[in-house]
């Protein structure tokens, strides 16, 4: 027995990893994700994986169960399990792994329970299909499970299907399925990153207590230094597919050696000075209400705000706060019941049908999701080149010269107009779509989550981006986020939304200075942050819970 | 209400609805054939005075719309009127026939639709290797064949070259029902043969389609076996576009078989329904095209519901 404790529960050993893409148009490529990667999790530890996206951390947490997504397989190395080489187990050996002695938690559970069953029946079939206990055992044990992650009324929590239940709670009911089975690791695969701050919290505190009553050691992969610091024992920084630093938590989040780690550290502390005030709004809002068809509750009550020219209003709430609905509204894609909008000292039409080409071309749109607002069909020159057609006829080599200017003031220069999206990085693919509303020479610009979607340093390049274009077009920004690390590097004033109110609208500095309502203050101090202790510190001094977990 | 009784309940007044337009499409297309029925009957050669008599006694004098009416209303009480070639009741005719037509397709679609849906899943579990390539080459191999040649190979196979089954595939109500099913074995395994690759191919395709979603990588994830993750977790989530199809192949069972029955012999629909075309017998034409056209609707509505309830967020709302 002293063999087994010595050896640790995973060892990984100059792990590569390969994967062909086939870009449009192109041979088949092989591209290396992970080049030669070593780990080691002892008996009950957590280790934090942190890096970019194509840092190869999702990759090396799923190869701990030799699995690999899409075209995705390893080609080189050795994963030790329990001491046992498990890529050489064969496919019923890999069987006998995979929920059994490793379990893993994804980032979307929404997308990850099966939604025709029950989530009981989900929750303890792994434990059954091993033959680990009996079902009578197993549900008992989910029950327990759900209790200790959280969950309201354990005992029936099981009976519900995963549409039933909220997106904060799908979370926790994955963890309680990969613990059901008593795995000796989980691999957590940034399992708090679709969350809003403040529910995030809530299930980041679950999951550490759990970890820590079970004993079981951790993959946890996240993007989020903060996040990682407050539930690991020891972080691994990973980039491009190799190992940067891997060091305790303490060592690298307060003496990090490498330029790239204390990068990361240093990101997200950028501070933006508030314009002084430029007279005129260009936006106000009075006393919005509005609902969707088909549901019977105002989704948006007595909303009223402006924006000042060239100054930007940034928008913070929980999802389900009608941060987005309050977009809607102000582009006429969901005409308010009650109240009006004042753009440009004109009243505009509460309906789209009723607005001028004049109004649609001074009030554009940036979206989260870059990919799906374009067409995957059609050349960037083109996307581009629509507005400059439809709101002023531009044509041929005048069209393709004012592309190109645009291009230049995205930083993406030449070589980009023939491109097509799925050429394109996320961040770039973000820049397009800037480009594209700015075409349009607008007054306004809603940009809602835009670096939502994004890695943290390619955010903050979208967020210069915007701030440089802010000041050479003197445009304003409707800033829709749940960021607050966001808000501080863009906005000039805030409103916090909270159930479709606005419960906290001013200038940025009044807003983010005490007193705090309850709810501010719920959404301040949940913005993980880059110290030990600090997840067990704020559920102390909790004085609310949030609306949405 | 729950919510899935008035979708349901939409959904059934939506068929009675659009039945009532096929009743109205049917009239007025019989309508605009040249001549009618008094012709038909008295033929070419009859006296305007002979058809004008006919035409009062059978009430083809009045308005189309109040002939309309009465159509429906005799049909609403079961009156589908008489033929005319043979002056029989076409209610009572037509009641045998659709049995047999009935008793026809729903042995073929006993045996078509679980083995496609099993071959689907094979073709799933493996996906582009040789088990798939065979079921797909050998399915689409019986649908690309026309049922008459399929039929007629394998009652040249099965009736001359090995005598296992009659070439007349004829069925009497004095016969035991082990004898109808030895009579029909043929035109069943013919109509398998044409239905089978349409609903195996989108069980491959709908299931497919739903291995690539998220879940089926936490149930990979679980060490479930291959077999178990695509008929446990897969196909339950396959069943709506699954059964739209089996429902139209089902319809295709009961209104398109006309070739099948002339070539075996076999008393249906199909049959019962050309030959009165032939004979220009209107009333008999209408019938058919109204049970058909309610067949087709009502089966399509069966799949609608099924796709409802196969629906969890609509069982079970918020």
């Amino acid at each position: 027995m002293r063999d087994m404790a010595d050896k640790p529960l995973l060892d990984i050993r100059d792990l590569k990893i390969e994967a062909t893409v086939y870009p449009p148009g192109e041979k088949p490529k092989t591209m290396t994700l992970v080049h030669g990667v070593s780990l080691t999790v002892e008996k009950g530890k957590v280790l934090g994986l942190i890096g970019e996206s194509g840092a190869g951390k999702s990759t090396i947490g799923l190869s701990s169960m030799a699995y690999g997504r899409g075209g995705v397989r390893i080609t080189g190395g050795e994963i030790f399990v329990n001491g046992r080489d498990i890529l050489k187990g064969g496919a019923q050996g890999l069987r006998e792994l995979r929920g059994k002695e490793v379990t893993y938690v994804s980032q979307s559970a929404a997308a990850s329970f099966n939604p025709a069953k029950r989530l009981m029946e989900q929750v303890i079939e792994a434990s059954l299909v091993h033959g680990l206990m009996s079902k009578s055992e197993a549900e008992a044990r989910a029950v327990g499970l759900f209790r200790k992650l959280g969950l309201p009324s354990p005992e029936t929590f099981g009976d519900r299907y995963p549409h039933q239940v909220s997106g904060g709670q799908l979370q926790r009911a994955m963890t309680a399925m990969a613990l059901c089975p008593k795995p000796d690791l989980v691999v957590f695969d940034e399992p708090t990153t679709a969350l809003d701050v403040t529910t995030q919290i809530d299930v980041l505190m679950a999951i550490k207590e759990a970890i820590r009553d079970t004993g079981v050691a951790a993959l946890y992969i996240t993007h989020d230094l903060a996040v990682v610091a407050q539930v690991s024992d020891d972080i691994m920084v990973l980039r491009h597919g190799r190992l940067v630093e891997w060091g305790t938590t303490d060592q690298i989040i307060n003496k990090p050696r490498e330029d790239y780690t204390r990068a990361l550290v240093s990101v997200a502390s950028h501070e933006h000075a508030e314009k002084p005030s430029a007279g005129n709004p260009v936006l106000k809002v009075e006393a919005v209400t509005a609902r969707y068809r088909s549901v019977p509750i105002d989704v948006l009550k007595n909303v009223s705000v402006e924006i000042e020219p060239g100054h930007t209003l940034a928008v913070v709430g929980e999802s389900g706060s009608g941060k987005s609905t309050l977009a809607r509204a102000i582009t006429g894609l969901l005409p308010p019941m009650r109240g009006q909008m004042i753009f440009n000292g004109r009243k505009l039409s509460n309906d789209l049908a009723g607005r001028t080409k004049e109004d649609l071309r001074e009030l554009q749109m940036i979206y989260q999701m870059a990919d799906v607002a374009m067409n995957p069909r059609q050349t960037v020159a083109t996307i581009i080149g629509r507005p400059l057609e439809f709101y002023f006829g531009l044509k041929g080599s005048e069209r393709d010269r004012k592309v190109q200017e645009l291009l230049d003031q995205i930083e993406m220069g030449k070589g980009f107009a023939d491109r097509y999206p799925a050429e394109l990085s996320g961040g770039q693919k973000q820049r397009v779509c800037i480009a594209r509303s700015l075409a349009a020479r607008p007054k306004l610009i809603i940009c809602d989550e835009v670096t939502s979607a994004l890695d943290p340093l390619v955010a903050e390049g979208i967020l210069n981006l915007l701030l440089d274009l802010q000041k050479q077009e003197k445009v304003a920004y409707l800033f829709i986020t749940h960021d607050l690390a966001t808000v501080r590097a863009i906005a000039d004033s805030i409103a916090v939304m909270y159930k479709g109110q606005v419960v906290r609208y001013g200038a940025k500095s009044d807003v983010l200075a005490p007193p705090f309502d309850d709810y501010t203050d719920l959404l301040l101090s949940s913005v993980p942050e880059l110290r030990l202790g600090w997840l067990e510190e704020v559920i102390a001094h909790r004085k609310m819970e949030s609306a949405g977990n | 209400m729950h919510p899935v009784v008035k979708l349901i309940a939409q959904r059934l007044s939506l068929g009675l609805l659009l039945l009532l337009a096929v009743s109205v499409l049917i009239f007025v297309g019989t309508e605009m054939l040249p001549g009618d029925v008094a012709q038909a009957i008295l033929g070419q050669s009859a006296t305007e005075t002979a058809l004008r008599n006919l035409r009062e006694e059978m009430g083809l004098n009045q308005p189309a719309i109040t002939r309309y009416f009465q159509w429906l209303g005799g049909i609403l009480q079961g009156d589908l009127g008489t033929a005319l070639s043979n002056k029989k009741d076409i209610a009572t005719e037509i009641g045998a026939r659709l049995g047999n037509t009935l008793f026809l397709a729903f042995w073929a679609a006993a045996i078509s639709v679980p083995l496609a849906i099993g071959l689907g899943l094979l073709a799933v579990r493996y996906r582009n290797r040789w088990p798939d390539k065979l079921i797909s080459g050998v399915t689409l191999a019986t649908i690309s064949l026309p049922e008459f040649v399929a039929g007629y190979i394998l009652m040249y196979l099965l009736t001359v070259k090995f005598r296992i089954f009659s070439p007349i595939s004829t069925i009497y109500d004095s016969m035991s029902f082990a004898q109808k099913l030895n009579a029909i074995a043929l035109p069943v395994m013919v109509l398998v043969l044409v239905v089978l690759a349409h609903m195996m191919r989108m069980t491959r395709a709908a299931i497919l389609n739903v291995m690539q979603s998220a879940y089926i990588e936490t149930a990979e994830l679980k060490g479930l076996r291959p077999l178990t993750i695509i008929a446990r977790h897969a196909f339950p989530n396959a069943i709506a576009p699954v059964v739209n199809v089996v429902m139209l192949n089902l319809a295709y069972l009961v209104v398109g078989v006309v070739v099948v029955e002339v070539v075996f012999v076999y008393p249906g629909m199909g049959q019962y329904l050309v030959d009165h075309v032939t004979k220009r017998d209107v009333p008999v034409v209408q019938a058919c095209g109204l049970i058909f056209a309610a067949v087709y609707i009502g089966l399509n509505i069966f799949a609608d519901v099924i796709s409802i309830l196969a629906n969890p967020r609509l069982r079970h709302p918020k």
